[in-house]
């Protein structure tokens, strides 16, 4: 067992991570309880050089630790977008937890190892790795679901990802075992030379990769497997919320994406027509049942579950070569688009949430636009950018994935797409409504770093819709290497 | 800098320089972001006339092309793609024309949030100037989604008692039709290998049942905003609910946006299949013809009742652009322009009684010529036009189109037109018999309903008449003397004609 530098060079990003975090945890014992900012600060500056480093891998591509991590242009555009992710993640939360009185320095520890997490499910290589980074990424995120304590609503949320993820998880272990039985590896290399030899029982590896695609359903919140979305999303501190469906999602879906696009690319022909249901009921179903929530938070639960619809139509043309990296540069765009969008949309929810959950109805949103024109129209902005309207980054991603969809062959599904964003349009647009047309007189707080949250977003928002090119070249360089 | 310097850059985004200005002004200053924002109009056209002098009518060709490339990686290629030629020149003059005066007719009416209201006018005549030039489909269809977002706004806000619905109405109608044209774009970008529109049409070969598809697609998006009976229910709700200069763009430009969809990408980008459905859009035109002038007829709100004249007005467009012939779809143009000048007109002096009265219903009014003569008199020659009188814009439309559809070979059924002739009756009724209830006979309750709050009734002032007068004159100009319009569009028309695989 010799490690190379070239091993450790692979996984330099999540190592520093890694190792930031616990020396934080023990950092933050020193930190008086009045100034855990400093915390932050430390954890943000953690983050921003781990994403140095990782914009410095662009355009690597090797494997390590015998075969078990891969560092690829895909890995190194997932996780910059995770470290993005995580800072705004910070930024959003700074203010909020000191607001509502849940301040305590293991928050920003945890969010580090969650990220850390993450981004090793965007470089894992090998079924074990995956799992490993699961319970990385998750555990973690179960814990802050609950950081209200002793806020029922928060327990129960908590509890409740709690239970259903590990029962997740539990799939994915076992779809692990069945891939194991049929090919006797876990090496994504391995499966696919394995899947190959004709000695290979395709039922048993078939059953475990559905089984794997349930357990990664349940963290992407696609349907059937969504449950439990509304209540966490609702019941967990909003800043969490925020960092989750964004955080969450990018990780789930680079790890769909890369063992089913690598592993599993011999199933295309079974998976392809789930895969196709599964993004179907997924867009219909979130966005028709998000029309009749009052509360923003819960609206906001049901559209991430829709947008896991948008992003699984990625996904379903994976078999086929020519467009596979096309569609995995839209799904990719588009995880960029949702993740501004929705810290953006989130930063204004928090700005607008008052202590024992009350602010959080649409209908307190009344008058927004009157007396905070600002704040008003950055929700404007990322409203319009979850119905996908110009000028915004969402409709660029839309059209970024229809492309890639209707490239497939596959425009049923696209229309299917384009008609739930026009149910989309109704629920969203309401909000909209209720700041420009309706009267009430809306409180806000004003702080530094959540408003630095909104604008960044917005402008990110706006601005990348306009001028998409670089985002475009970098998704589109972003491919998986194959074995 | 060449790229802002580029005249149709500069024509498109001009009204983005006041809207900068007018977000750093107090919104309390309500004069001086009423001048800013009527100031920036006026440029802008101005600047639509420098264009104009620069056009030359003979050249088929698109002129005075800004093209650069936008987006062109991972197999995209999207350019930033701005011309224009015969088939727009007039549609961007009216724009830039109807603009200015629809931000004059707010001076008073308008004196909520009035800062808001002028960015959003102003960002709304950048999304409709851009629809009129783009030539890449996606830059238009960007264009083309943006000019909902601001046209909501004023709908939703500055509307009337229903103005939620109508807007949310209005809002989710036309993204309905334009979601499945963006599919149809993206067909025709991944196939084609550009989204330019010229090259697309000088690509041709597009399979005849993919054809059919796609031609649908976009009919789906153009007929709801035209609108097209039976897709028109939006129209009404929209209209009335809209404040008056909202009214006066919707109708002015905001539905020509949809018949001009159809003479730009359907006609030329899918010509066999236009080709087979003309007698189906002729039917339905017809339809709509009838329809719109008989329910015009039985409205008790005279907003509503031009609402529906619309439907009907709209027809005769639809209805000259599917003969497929040179009168059929130079009348067809001019027809546009017509209504937008004649509605336009109705819509302002509708609201400027409104705004003394505070109803729009009929039977209160009555008699209003002998109190206010000018007002009379104007509403009597913009009625007269709408109506097609001879002598008068209206006539000159409606009779061209007429002319085309009778010797249409793509309909190639002159019962088309002799129904549509009907219209041009059905149209003098439901006019003249709002002008006789409202201007003539006995003194309405209405008129003693206003004295009782203040001085009475009062005849237009001298900024109303500064913002009616220059539509009297092209309505007037185009009536006797049409010729320089239709040399403007001539030769384009008669090229696109050309391209159609007519029997």
């Amino acid at each position: 067992m010799n490690l190379t530098p070239q091993d450790y060079q692979v996984l330099t990003p999540y190592i520093l991570l890694t190792a930031w975090a616990c020396v934080l945890l023990l950092a933050d014992l020193f930190i008086p309880r009045e100034r855990k900012s400093i915390t932050a600060l430390l954890a943000a500056l953690g983050l921003a050089v781990t994403l140095g480093v990782t914009l410095s891998q662009v355009g690597i591509e090797q494997t390590g630790f015998f075969g078990m991590a891969v560092l690829d242009g895909f890995s190194t555009f997932v996780n910059a977008l995770l470290l993005v992710s995580g800072i705004l993640g910070i930024a959003i939360a700074h203010d909020y937890v000191k607001r509502m009185g849940i301040e305590r320095g293991e928050y920003y520890t945890l969010l580090l190892f969650s990220v850390s997490g993450m981004m090793l499910m965007a470089q894992a290589a090998d079924l074990i790795i995956v799992f490993i980074a699961l319970e990385l990424l998750s555990i973690p995120l179960y814990v802050l679901a609950a950081f209200a304590r002793p806020q029922l609503s928060s327990e129960e949320a908590g509890m409740k990802y709690f239970l259903l993820g590990a029962f997740a998880t539990g799939f994915v272990v076992y779809g692990t075992a069945l891939v194991f039985g049929a090919t006797g590896t876990t090496s994504l290399a391995g499966i696919v030379a394995a899947a190959a030899s004709p000695s290979t029982s395709t039922l048993l590896l078939t059953i475990g990769a559905a089984l794997v695609l349930v357990g990664f359903g349940f963290k992407v919140a696609a349907v059937p497997f969504h449950m439990w979305t509304p209540d966490v999303y609702q019941g967990a501190p909003t800043a969490v919320t925020a960092f989750m469906a964004a955080g969450a999602k990018i990780a789930g879906f680079a790890a769909l994406l890369r063992v089913f696009a690598t592993a599993f690319s011999s199933l295309a022909v079974d998976m392809t027509a789930v895969l196709w249901a599964l993004a179907a009921l997924t867009m219909i179903l979130g966005n028709v049942i998000a029309i009749s929530q009052t509360d923003i938070k819960r609206m906001l639960a049901y559209s991430s579950i829709a947008h896991a619809g948008y992003i699984l139509m990625a996904f379903v043309p994976y078999g086929n070569p020519a467009v596979r990296d096309v569609s995995i540069a839209a799904g990719l765009f588009y995880l960029a688009a949702y993740a501004f969008t929705n810290f953006g949309a989130w930063s204004v929810v928090i700005a607008l949430e008052k202590k024992e959950e009350k602010g959080l109805a649409i209908a307190d949103y009344a008058g927004l636009g009157r007396k905070h024109p600002l704040l008003a129209a950055a929700m404007t902005v990322f409203m319009l950018s979850l119905v996908g309207l110009p000028p915004t980054l969402g409709l660029v991603g839309k059209v970024y994935l229809f492309r890639a969809v209707i490239a497939g062959g596959f425009t049923g599904l696209a229309i299917i797409g384009v008609l739930t964003s026009l149910i989309s349009a109704y629920y969203y647009l309401r909000v909209v409504v209720t700041m420009y047309m309706k009267d009430g007189e809306p409180e806000t707080v004003r702080e530094t770093w959540l408003g630095f949250t909104t604008g960044l977003s917005a402008i990110v928002t706006v601005v990348f819709s306009l001028l998409p090119q670089s985002l475009f070249a970098w998704a589109s360089e972003a491919v998986l290497k194959l074995f | 800098m060449e790229f802002l310097l580029k005249p149709l850059t500069l024509l498109t985004f001009f009204p983005l320089l006041g809207v900068l200005l007018i977000l750093f002004i107090n919104a309390e200053a309500k004069n001086i972001i009423r001048w800013v924002a009527l100031i920036t109009s006026l440029i802008t056209f101005g600047i639509s006339l420098w264009v104009l002098a620069m056009f030359d009518a003979s050249n088929v060709n698109l002129q005075l092309v800004a093209r650069y490339d936008w987006i062109t990686v991972a197999g995209w290629n999207i350019q930033y793609f701005l011309g224009i030629d015969g088939l727009s020149i007039l549609l961007v003059l009216l724009t830039a024309f109807l603009t200015p005066i629809s931000i004059l007719s707010t001076w008073t009416a308008i004196e909520e949030r009035v800062k808001d209201f002028m960015i959003f006018f102003l960002l709304l005549e950048v999304g409709m100037t851009g629809v009129f030039l783009a030539q890449d489909l996606f830059l238009f269809y960007i264009f083309w989604e943006f000019t909902l977002v601001p046209m909501y706004f004023l709908i939703g806000i500055w509307g009337g008692p229903r103005r939620i619905y109508a807007a949310i109405k209005f809002f989710l109608y036309t993204m309905a039709g334009s979601i499945l044209m963006l599919l149809a774009i993206l067909w025709l970008g991944i196939y084609g290998g550009t989204f330019s529109v010229p090259d697309l049409i000088a690509q041709g070969n597009i399979p005849a049942d993919i054809q059919w598809w796609l031609f649908l697609a976009f009919t789906a998006a153009f007929a709801i905003k035209v609108p097209m009976w039976p897709l028109h229910s939006w129209l009404p709700d929209a209209h009335v609910e809209a404040p008056t200069a909202g009214s006066v763009i919707l109708a002015g430009v905001l539905l020509k946006m949809g018949t001009y969809g159809f003479v730009r990408f359907n006609l030329p980008l899918f010509p066999e299949a236009a080709v087979r459905a003309a007698p189906w859009i002729a039917l339905l035109a017809t339809i709509g013809i009838l329809y719109g002038a008989m329910v015009s007829y039985a409205q008790a709100d005279v907003k509503k009742l031009v609402a529906y004249s619309s439907v009907s007005h709209l027809g005769f467009v639809m209805l000259g652009l599917f003969a497929m012939n040179p009168q059929g779809i130079a009348g067809g143009i001019l027809q546009m322009i017509n209504h937008g000048l004649s509605t336009g007109a109705l819509f302002l002096l509708v609201g400027m009684i409104y705004e003394q009265t505070h109803t729009r219903e009929i039977k209160v009014y009555g008699g209003l010529w002998k109190i206010t003569p000018v007002f009379g008199s104007i509403m009597l020659i913009v009625s007269l036009s709408s109506m097609g009188l001879p002598g008068l814009n209206g006539f000159v439309g409606e009779f061209t189109i007429l002319l085309g559809a009778f010797g249409s070979k793509a309909i190639n059924n002159t019962a088309y037109a002799i129904a549509s002739a009907l219209g041009v009756i059905m149209a003098a009724v439901y006019i003249l018999y709002m002008f006789q209830k409202m201007f003539l006979g006995p003194q309405g309750e209405i008129v003693d309903e206003v004295k009782k709050h203040g001085h009475g009734l009062r005849d237009l002032n001298w900024r109303e008449i500064v913002t009616v007068v220059p539509l009297l004159i092209f309505i007037f100009w185009i009536g006797l003397y049409p010729k320089p319009f239709f040399a403007l569009m001539a030769p384009a028309v008669e090229h696109l004609v050309g391209m159609l695989p007519i029997p």
